[in-house]
């Protein structure tokens, strides 16, 4: 048999060589034509980013296009032709992600952070502009001379007037009106709609006083049809950086918390974004919303986590045991059955098993214990043992499948020699396969583990962390997970804190990341049995 | 060599699709980028998307300024426009609810509208709920508030008050005297009415009718009367934690209950299962008138728009008239809030049934602080409705958290 393999191999072999500088060429026009096109798209989006002026955009699209066909072009660098795609990918989706999640968790972004002072300042301005009560609406026609706007107003009574930017109201007695509305006057073009809409940020932003006191307030207008009277009751002085509020007289300042702050410690909202350091660490540690419930609700996520895989292990396994049985029959039935709750998506299986572990009108108290009122969800440990049982339905089918494949890949002379040497079925398990099934699926095992730890569908759709216990006074329940709390601190209640959320979200992943690191230590000693 | 260059041709077509992603990216933001001069974004929800189609091609028409549409989901729109706003990727208008408006200004996403003289002709509470410390945001299109649903099969006639309505209930031998939903954590939007009869708002108002933070009113003695209220009905079964939203509807339109407290979202349903429903006042256990939340839904101006006259000139003189808001109400099914289309509207004996309590209706606070009733409110009804301890403690823990949160 080794003998006929060289000869059956060798006249293909030559063959293909005659073949191959043919099927070379043929390789090399597909390679340029791939090149081609990936560079053209590339150019095409450097145009759109360059246009736009996103130069950190514009800078990582051209590194990835030399980088890709240097590459490529290379007759050299063979890993890297396999390695470049996957490589990108994994900065993209991965590195970037967390690399800006560890950037957000040293801001203060969030509800009433969330851009640029500059933003903020034109926020506040826009809101300040107050319509002077009781005063009326003007019939408005936008006119321009040399450049300049003006309006041209009508006020209710039929008097019309004209002023700008720098010259308040002035009246005007020789304007053309048409339905009771000044639309032209000598001296000015009268702009028409679409004249308007074309220099509509000049004209939004135009402000024409309708008196020599600027406290009497200015004209503006929301449409270019018609105008009102308003009054800015936050002034705005660049040169110190504060803000006053013309009513009351107060001033707020940057201070260095990213809002302006009155010497009382008012703020003014919205504030903006900055960089605070390592505030939202401290914050997770010292916040006595968050540290009091901290210490029980990340014992609940280790308990939760390893009671999770070690019951879907323990289960899965025996069905992977009892159905890798030949003596079995109808075996493929029963697996597709046992395949079906990992079918269903896991957050519809939650929301269906929160209605049927209902107290009062649920299919387990109505049906299975005949009108029984069991709060499955609403006693705290009740609540806890029901997570654990549903996330038992949801996660046997993987460990089952996991199981069963790797069962099929231990040989079965092992079996038959420890039998023959005198082993019992249990021995045989205990001594021979579990350990080699160890080996395979202990990493899975980790996995699962990682996964149940931020689990946050089954807890949020099941239970949302609930019941509560009222009397504690925070937002924390007896079934709240580590990221379950976190999303609640973070982002229920008066708003929202994304750098807060980022900082509990690199806690976690070195929490998770340890454990982790820890196991996969432990299980080469596994590997070593081998 | 074959095995090789298979590798490579593999390789380029992984190659190939990175490119095409990275493009798309870069190419869907220049999409989603604020356009120039002369065209305006709007952010749309699947169902109102067909009626502004027809607003905006008329707009196109007479202004020449192009009005490009963008369906997102509406529970999407709150994130996503805080978000994108200060990117200068936002639309110039998104459609959005009232109660979102808080959250809005505190982040300086939103430009005022000036409604001027139209203002007298939307629903009072429409322009009260869209404005802010005294500043209009939003041109309303529709309210939205919850009444009684009576199964005029089950009871001819309405209530004429609280114990009426539980005595009325009992005598039609149903599952249960009346239906509204709780849930484990309570719902305090559905059992609103019920607080209010008592004289306990969740925050005073100032002269203008906003709502002051300042001014936490929700421990007042009537608080405390209505916690002793929400004991007392748990205790009698009345009020049920386990009575989600999901089963309070399916058991209505089963006939399990002559009553049912909800919004006109599910009458069409009801309707469906074949149950003759009639809107009535929800009557109320205390001294004082139930008053429901009202809410308003409507659009909104970006910050950031560079077409802020195009943009007011789209709302006010075409969202805002009776043609277009009438159109939004036939595909919606939700009340207008521009009076004359709501009168138009009211022939209709269910939107009007609606309509009546949504007129003595208070608009659901849309102020920041908001948030922090939400967190500790539905928990502490829970607790007093399936009898925890005792209801005016309780009641008295959660105002004083809720001024602690503030």
């Amino acid at each position: 048999m080794s003998i006929e393999t060289p000869a059956r191999t060798k006249r293909p072999s030559s063959d293909r060589k005659i073949g191959s500088t043919a099927t070379g060429t043929k390789v090399l026009l597909v390679k340029i034509a791939a090149l081609a096109i990936v560079d053209a798209i590339s150019l095409y989006a450097l145009f759109i980013v360059f246009a736009q002026r996103d130069w950190v955009v514009f800078g990582a699209i051209l590194l990835v296009t030399i980088v890709v066909n240097v590459v490529y072009f290379s007759k050299r660098m063979l890993p890297a032709k396999y390695l470049v795609p996957g490589v990108i990918f994994l900065v993209v989706f991965q590195v970037f992600i967390i690399g800006y999640t560890a950037y957000i968790a040293f801001t203060n972004y969030g509800t009433g952070h969330n851009s640029t002072k500059q933003d903020a300042v034109a926020a506040l301005i826009g809101s300040s502009q107050e319509r002077v009560e009781d005063s009326p609406a003007y019939g408005l026609t936008v006119v321009e001379s040399l450049g300049t706007y003006s309006f041209l107003v009508t006020d209710p009574d039929g008097d019309v007037s004209i002023g700008n930017e720098n010259s308040p109201l002035a009246a005007v007695d020789n304007a053309t009106i048409e339905g009771g509305k000044a639309v032209g006057v000598p001296g000015y073009n009268t702009l028409n709609f679409s004249q308007i809409v074309a220099a509509q940020q000049t004209i939004a932003a135009l402000a024409v006083q309708i008196s020599d006191d600027p406290n009497d307030g200015s004209l503006r207008t929301p449409d270019g049809s018609s105008a009102f009277v308003y009054r800015s009751n936050l002034l705005y002085d660049e040169s110190a950086g504060t803000m006053t509020n013309t009513n009351t007289g107060v001033v707020y300042s940057d201070t260095g918390v990213g809002a302006f702050t009155a010497s009382d410690g008012t703020e003014l909202r919205p504030g903006w974004k900055i960089e605070i350091g390592f505030a939202n660490f401290a914050r997770a540690f010292g916040d006595e919303s968050i540290r009091g419930p901290l210490f029980s609700v990340a014992l609940w996520t280790f308990a939760f986590a390893f009671l999770s895989v070690a019951t879907t292990f323990l289960l899965g396994l025996f069905l992977a045991v009892v159905f890798n049985d030949r003596r079995m029959r109808g075996r493929k039935v029963y697996r597709v059955m046992m395949i079906l709750p990992y079918a269903f998506p896991a957050f519809l299986s939650a929301l269906v098993w929160a209605g049927m572990l209902n107290r009062d009108f649920g299919f387990v108290n109505q049906v299975l214990f005949g009108g029984a009122d069991i709060p499955w969800l609403t006693n705290e440990w009740l609540a806890k043992v029901s997570i654990i049982l549903v996330n038992l339905w949801l996660g046997f089918p993987y460990m089952f499948l996991v199981c069963t494949g790797a069962l099929q890949s231990i040989p079965e002379e092992l079996q038959e020699a420890a039998t023959m040497d005198g082993a019992k079925p249990w021995a045989v398990f205990r001594f021979i396969k579990m350990p080699l099934l160890l080996v395979s699926i202990a990493p899975l095992l980790i996995s699962s583990f990682a996964f149940n730890f931020n689990n946050f569908n089954l807890i949020y759709m099941l239970t949302n962390g609930g019941p509560r216990d009222v009397a504690a006074g925070v937002n924390v329940g007896a079934t709240d997970i580590l990221i379950s709390m976190v999303y609640k601190v973070a982002f229920v209640g008066a708003g929202r804190d994304y750098g807060l959320a980022s900082a509990f979200s690199i806690i976690i992943f070195v929490l998770v990341g340890v454990i982790a690191a820890v196991s996969f230590r432990a299980t080469k000693s596994l590997e070593e049995l081998n | 060599m074959t095995l090789q260059s298979r590798g490579r041709m593999a390789t380029g077509a992984i190659l190939l699709t990175t490119a095409l992603a990275l493009t798309a990216c870069s190419s869907a933001g220049s999409e989603d980028k604020t356009p120039s001069a002369g065209s305006l974004t709007v952010w749309v929800d699947a169902d109102r998307a067909a009626v502004l189609k027809d607003a905006a091609a008329e707009f196109t028409k007479e202004s020449g300024v192009e009005v490009k549409l963008i369906q997102k989901d509406f529970a999407d729109i709150q994130e996503q426009f805080i978000a994108q706003v200060p990117t200068g990727k936002g639309p110039d208008i998104t459609i959005g609810a009232h109660d979102w408006l808080g959250n809005f200004v505190t982040n300086g996403v939103v430009a005022p509208v000036e409604l001027g003289n139209k203002a007298s002709e939307f629903q009072e509470v429409a322009v009260a709920a869209m404005s802010f410390d005294g500043v209009t945001y939003g041109v309303p299109y529709s309210i939205e508030n919850i009444a009684m649903l009576r199964n005029t099969a089950l009871a001819p006639s309405a209530p004429t008050s609280y114990d009426d309505m539980i005595a009325m209930g009992k005598a039609a031998g149903t599952e249960f005297p009346f239906i509204v939903q709780v849930g484990p954590e309570s719902d305090p939007y559905h059992l609103y009415p019920f607080q209010t009869s008592f004289g306990a708002p969740v925050f005073g108002t100032n002269a203008d009718g906003s709502y002051n933070a300042d001014e936490l009113t929700i421990g007042d003695a009537g608080g405390d009367e209505f916690a002793t209220w929400l004991a007392a009905q748990g205790a009698e079964g009345n009020l049920n934690i386990s009575l989600t939203g999901d089963l309070a509807k399916e058991k209505f339109n089963a006939g399990a209950s002559p009553f049912f407290i909800t919004g006109p979202w599910n009458v069409a349903d009801a309707q469906a299962a074949g149950i003759d429903v009639a809107v009535d006042p929800i009557p109320a256990p205390g001294p004082n008138t139930a008053q429901p939340f009202v809410g308003v839904q409507g659009f909104y101006v970006s910050a950031k728009s560079e077409n802020t006259l195009a943009a007011s000139e789209f709302l006010t003189n075409y969202i805002a008239t009776e043609e277009v808001q009438t159109a939004l109400y036939e595909v919606g099914g939700r009340a207008p809030a521009l009076t004359a289309s709501f009168e138009a509207a009211s022939s209709d004996p269910i939107v009007a049934g609606f309509g009546a309590v949504g007129a003595t209706a208070v608009p659901m606070p849309n102020i920041p602080e908001m948030g922090s009733v939400w967190q500790y409110w539905g928990v502490t009804e829970a607790a007093i409705i399936s009898g925890q301890a005792d209801p005016v403690g309780l009641w008295q823990k959660m105002a004083a958290d809720v001024q602690g949160a503030i």
